[in-house]
């Protein structure tokens, strides 16, 4: 299993902001800016990083719910970008979603059997009989009770509802599935369950994911390879057991250095970062990190550094390391 | 010597139409001078309102202290009439809560919020107030705080913002300050940034910390001991060493393999999930509150609510297993 699902190169996506109502200066968020990732199937890229770096944008690029401004994206070699309305509804067979709120994500006044045989509808697959039977069997796929099938998402709690999001992304047999924040809205006790599940089916499916996290360790326990992102870029991407033994770029290992460990006798060698993430508006020249890296140098601030291999295999952005 | 804050079979009720939920329902814990109690659980299980129970901020009519004293200093904030509570809220007691920017008047500049408390509770001009709100700022690592003084809530990212909250709660040196999921909102590295702030403030105001949370690695970092609830009850308490060490009662077990441990290169092992649902306050079982979820429930569990049990080095747990 050593095929590309996805492939994604150079994608930017900029955001417009205008300064002033009278000003014809504009402003430009780089939400994404200049992102190459690879996804192989069958196996998941765990993809973290802080709130406004970009990690859920790119998520709605594969997912052309966002038009990039740069770059291509292939899904099975195709450039989805250059396809057309049929092709991209054939596409969209192929690619589905899981949100984070499983409140919001649902239509409050449809039941369950509607929600997850919307797919079936919208692409003109089995009718009646057959969609009721496919639907009961995406509800024991996911745990539900198939007696559930006529209530509606207020009824369920939300580990429930995120298992309703999960058979509708399942109905149609993706082959990728983009998990955005997936369990960080429920419970512990729950988080486990949905985890569980998610991982049962890609065995069972074949599936393959992106698995857009900011809990790292979450992202450890599910992924297959992580991209770090930082500011609209990817600053590190590794295999996991790689960058979980020894992150390079100064941005990833402050960042797991962050995360609280377990055991409250451990020695926290923790690296301070200085500050707050700089606004996506106007990002520091150079490497984006420069303004928080406790390992800058002067080159950092005037050249922006390039993802270049590392003797451990991983891609690093980084003049120091 | 007698514990800060000592509370004794405190029920806080909810008394809705659907019927009376039990939000709290019969607590005890105590927090000593100076040091840093963690309070575990997952949503629905009381701890907030246990929080606001201390503050005497449980919203009437519908909820209602029932039952039980919450002693503090030597006197019970139960019988305190309300004159007598707002001179110690903000004052003696202080809450930072969750969401810094709904807890922040947007309409006002942070420093006349900083300014009012000190003002009010310790007397000073408004000026001196002002003067010392800038302090305050400055020690808790805002840069530049003689301007950013002057600015809006929301001119502030959510760090920053979380820092005013802390400072607007020590301002007048507090023996107590509850702090409601703290980072809950907050990025990880900005989360370690923050709680290294509260365990260093708290040696320098000599506060002790009632730390509400659900992250148990945010409770590893920051408490001493640990209570940990379900369902309106202590379940477990312990100190923070023992609990991790060795969790006791079946729930904080499982909490603890629901979380992804350190997988290194090893194979992923399978998450212990807790089955079933968090429950429905309104239609709790007789017995321990726990006993449909629970691996190793038997009989008794159906019949008997189980007393707290004391095990090795102080180490207490609800649970029949161990009685």
């Amino acid at each position: 299993m050593d095929e590309t699902l996805v492939a994604v190169k150079d994608v930017k996506k900029y955001y417009r902001l205008q300064k002033g109502f009278f000003s014809r200066k504009s402003l430009w968020v780089k939400a994404v800016d200049g992102v190459s990732l690879e996804i192989r199937k069958g196996e998941t890229l765990g993809l973290v990083g802080e709130s406004g770096c970009g990690k859920s944008t790119l998520g709605r690029l594969i997912l052309r719910l966002e038009e990039p401004d740069e770059g291509t994206i292939l899904f099975e070699g195709r450039n989805i970008l250059e396809a057309d309305a049929e092709g991209m509804k054939a596409l969209r067979r192929q690619v589905q979603v899981i949100f984070q709120d499983p409140y919001s994500s649902l239509n409050p006044r449809k039941k369950v059997s509607s929600i997850i045989g919307e797919p079936f509808a919208i692409h003109g697959l089995a009718g009646g009989k057959e969609r009721e039977e496919k639907v009961i069997e995406l509800m024991e796929v996911v745990g539900l009770r198939p007696e559930q099938r006529n209530l509606y998402p207020h009824q369920f709690s939300g580990g429930q509802r995120q298992r309703i999001g999960i058979a509708r992304a399942l109905a149609l047999r993706p082959k990728l599935i983009i998990a955005d924040e997936p369990v960080s809205s429920l419970d512990v006790s729950i988080q486990a369950q949905i985890v569980n599940l998610l991982i049962d089916l890609q065995s069972q499916f074949g599936l393959t994911y992106l698995f857009i996290s900011h809990d790292l360790n979450l992202i450890e326990y599910v992924s297959d390879w992580v991209a770090v992102m930082y500011l609209g870029k990817i600053v590190e991407w590794a295999k996991q057991e790689v960058i979980y033994e020894k992150p390079i770029h100064p941005y990833s290992e402050a960042l797991f250095s962050a995360s609280p460990s377990l055991d409250p006798l451990a020695k926290k060698e923790r690296i301070p970062l200085e500050g707050d993430v700089p606004s996506p508006i106007n990002p520091p020249p150079g490497c984006h990190f420069h303004t928080r890296c406790p390992i800058r140098i002067d080159r950092c601030s005037k050249e922006e550094p390039l993802l270049t291999p590392r003797p451990n295999g991983s891609l690093v952005a980084c003049h120091v390391r | 010597m007698a514990p800060l804050l000592e509370i004794k079979g405190l029920k806080t009720y909810f008394f809705t139409r659907k019927g009376i939920v039990k939000a709290v329902d019969g607590l005890d814990l105590h927090i000593d001078e100076g040091k840093t109690l963690g309070l575990v659980g997952e949503s629905g299980c009381g701890k907030s309102m246990t929080a606001l129970s201390i503050m005497r901020l449980v919203p009437e009519p519908m909820g209602r202290i029932v039952e039980g004293s919450i002693l503090f200093e030597g006197t019970d904030l139960v019988k305190l009439s309300e004159p007598e509570m707002r001179r110690i809220r903000g004052n003696r007691i202080s809450m930072v809560f969750q969401e810094p920017m709904t807890s922040l008047n947007p309409v006002l500049k942070i420093g006349l919020q900083l300014a009012e408390a000190i003002e009010l509770h310790q007397g000073l001009s408004s000026k001196e107030a002002w003067q010392q709100s800038v302090e305050m700022l400055r020690m808790v690592g805002i840069p530049s705080p003689e301007t950013r003084i002057n600015e809006y809530p929301h001119q502030m990212s959510g760090g920053m913002r979380q820092r005013v909250m802390i400072a607007m709660a020590l301002s007048c040196r507090p023996k107590l300050m509850i702090a409601d999921e703290p980072t809950t909102a907050l990025d990880v590295t900005i989360q370690a940034q923050i709680l290294d702030l509260i365990n260093k403030l708290k040696e320098r105001v000599g506060s002790s910390i009632l730390l509400i949370t659900h992250n148990l690695g945010v409770v590893a970092e920051v408490a001493q001991s640990v209570g940990v609830m379900y369902a309106g009850h202590m379940v477990e308490y312990a100190d923070v060493v023992a609990l991790f060490k060795d969790p006791k009662h079946p729930y904080t077990v499982g909490l603890f393999q629901s979380i992804p441990q350190k997988r290194g290169r090893g194979k992923r092992e399978k998450l212990q999930a807790i089955p079933g649902l968090v429950p429905d306050l309104l239609g709790l079982p007789v017995g321990c509150k726990f006993q449909d979820r629970c691996t190793r429930v038997f009989s008794r569990c159906k019949e008997e609510d189980p007393p707290w049990l004391t095990l090795d080095g102080g180490h207490k747990v609800r649970c029949w297993l161990y009685g």
